[in-house]
């Protein structure tokens, strides 16, 4: 458990860059260990919302004057910015809407729902979902009458592969699945699950919410047909939102507002739609949260995502360490932090996790407790809440220095 | 432990939360009421049995955080052989208090030894923990079958 004496990231530099961690909350230094929910911004990130409403607003696609012309060229380059962070062909593949939520619905709704999928035909996901990747396909359910099935998850907190090859045949359509799980952290294998969806003749969808802000992606190499993931846990704006779609992919995609900038021709009673992707964005998009996710991918790239990941892996594995064997911890997921990401859910012996997370937010650190909108994952472990700590580039192993002495103030008051 | 945090977690509170009092089902109860709070998990059921318009006997089982368990305790306790207009009245002043702000006057002489969970207004997301017990008595009184969702 030694502690190496210099971390990968120059992490006391990029805490200069987010105002939000010079604050103290009741008095004590502001231990930031929520960043699954959502992530802190960097001053690139807020100067650039700022900047925008400040020196070019006006909305896009349509002023035939300077500042439109500003506005439409940064709203269009954070398109081109997003489409190089994730590997995408074009930029027209990127479809922004306002969350990962969104981009799930608007694939469950356009493409299940108003696309090709028929009665009893199947789409296959996991119980380690979270809420955004279940309901929108019990809308295809209820509506269309498509039949859902789930990937269970073995205890070590992996998906069972082999129950997946059994559930996987010719009448499976969909296969939707987390990239990496906002409760155990797994990442799971998503290229391999892709490509035997491929095989029977399925589309995979991919929830990349947890797992774009942390490591690298390569939509060539995972080959999935959708990923969608949010700007708000990649330091940027919250109400935007990302969903990659392969072309054809997005082609059979039906919109799901109908309105302006995603039309062609409007008549009475009829209409004609403009073009992928710019169909799937009808109303005035969010212009700032557009521009202000460029600016987080900026700061995200400068950083280089192999070392985020490396990063994230060194604080995981002292965290696995340190609080992973304090007695009376249990911790949940995998072990390993190769198939681990920064996220590590724990309870503790006596007590409720909302117990645990009062008395920390006393010692000014910020967890999660409760179900993490998994209650399906947290009924497969039978477990009514956990308490949840993840990191991001912003931590260091202080601060798990400090969540460790926390938990053991969190005993004392419950031995 | 720090000022607030004591408040929060007195010693009455620990020990009603870990050695609750009342906590058993009443197997001929003539009222009960199932209390659910989704965002924790927080699950109660309280029991009631009723002579005429007394609460001749009130206990709960189920399972939750420190604060909703103790507050279901001191609840079962403090309500006992009280009317039902009283049981409500007491409600009523138990809400103003953790709902209240830090430092307002606490209405000692009524509440008795509720005034324990006065530090829970310092924490606001902790009222539904606090307030769900009560609410489901309430439930219970009022004979609702459905269960209480507190969101």
């Amino acid at each position: 458990m030694a502690k190496p004496a210099k971390m990968l990231l120059n992490v006391p530099a990029i805490k200069a860059d987010f105002p939000i961690l010079q604050r103290k909350v009741r008095d004590r230094r502001l231990v930031y260990l929520d960043s699954a929910a959502t992530s802190q911004k960097p001053k690139q990130v807020i100067d650039a919302t700022t900047d925008f409403y400040s020196r070019y607003n006006a909305n896009v696609h349509r002023a035939i004057y300077e500042l439109g012309e500003e506005a439409t060229r940064e709203y269009e380059g954070a398109r081109e910015k997003v489409a190089a962070f994730i590997g995408a062909k074009s930029p027209n593949e990127i479809v922004f809407t306002k969350s990962t939520t969104e981009s799930l619905n608007l694939v469950a709704y356009g493409y299940g729902l108003k696309g090709k999928l028929q009665k009893g035909d199947e789409i296959l996901g996991t119980v380690m979902e979270h809420h955004s990747n279940h309901v929108p396909w019990h809308f295809v359910k209820d509506h269309k009458g498509a039949v859902l099935k789930y990937v269970d998850v073995s205890d070590d907190g992996t998906l069972k592969m082999e129950q997946y090859d059994e559930l996987l045949t010719k009448r499976t359509k969909i296969v939707t699945v987390a990239l990496c799980s906002n409760v155990l952290g797994t990442i799971n294998p998503v290229k391999e699950i892709a490509k035997r969806a491929h095989e029977v003749g399925a589309v995979c969808v991919v929830d990349a919410a947890q797992a774009a802000p942390h490591m690298p992606i390569d939509v060539q190499d995972l080959d999935a047909d959708f990923l969608a993931f949010s700007g708000h846990k990649m330091l940027g704006p919250t109400g935007i939102g990302i969903l990659h779609g392969k072309p054809e992919a997005l082609e059979a995609t039906e919109p799901l507002l109908g309105g302006g900038e995603m039309i062609r021709e409007v008549h009475l009673g009829r209409a004609s739609w403009n073009d992928v992707p710019y169909r799937f964005e009808g109303g005035t998009p969010n212009i700032a949260g557009a521009i202000g996710l460029g600016a987080a991918v900026d700061y995200l790239t400068n950083l280089g995502m192999e070392s985020v990941r490396a990063h994230e892996m060194e604080i995981t594995q002292y965290a696995l360490d340190k609080i992973g064997r304090i007695n009376g911890v249990t911790t949940y997921g995998p072990k390993d932090v190769k198939k681990k990401a920064g996220v590590l859910a724990f309870t503790i012996d006596n007590a409720h996790p909302h117990d645990v997370a009062s008395i920390l937010d006393v010692e000014g650190i910020c967890i999660r407790s409760g179900h993490h909108c998994a209650q399906p994952l947290m009924e497969r472990y039978d477990l009514p809440a956990t308490a949840r700590a993840s990191f991001y580039v912003y931590n260091d192993l202080e601060d798990v220095d400090v969540l460790a002495a926390g938990i053991k103030k969190v005993q004392e008051v419950f031995a | 432990m720090m000022a607030d945090l004591r408040e929060l977690y007195q010693e009455t509170i620990l020990d009603h939360s870990k050695r609750p009092r009342n906590f058993h089902e009443i197997p001929s109860a003539d009222a009960s009421a199932v209390g659910h709070n989704p965002l924790c998990g927080d699950r109660v059921t309280v029991f009631l049995r009723l002579s005429d318009d007394v609460l001749s006997d009130v206990a709960f089982v189920g399972q939750g955080c420190a604060i909703s368990k103790a507050s279901a305790s001191l609840m079962t306790d403090a309500v006992k052989g009280k009317t039902k207009a009283q049981a409500h009245e007491l409600f009523q002043k138990f809400h103003r208090m953790v709902t209240g702000r830090p430092g307002d006057p606490v209405d000692t002489p009524s509440l008795g030894k509720l005034a324990v969970l006065s530090g829970v207004c310092e924490f606001p997301v902790r009222v539904k923990c606090a307030s769900l017990p009560w609410h489901t008595l309430e439930a219970a009184i009022a004979a609702k079958k459905e269960i209480v969702s507190l969101e």
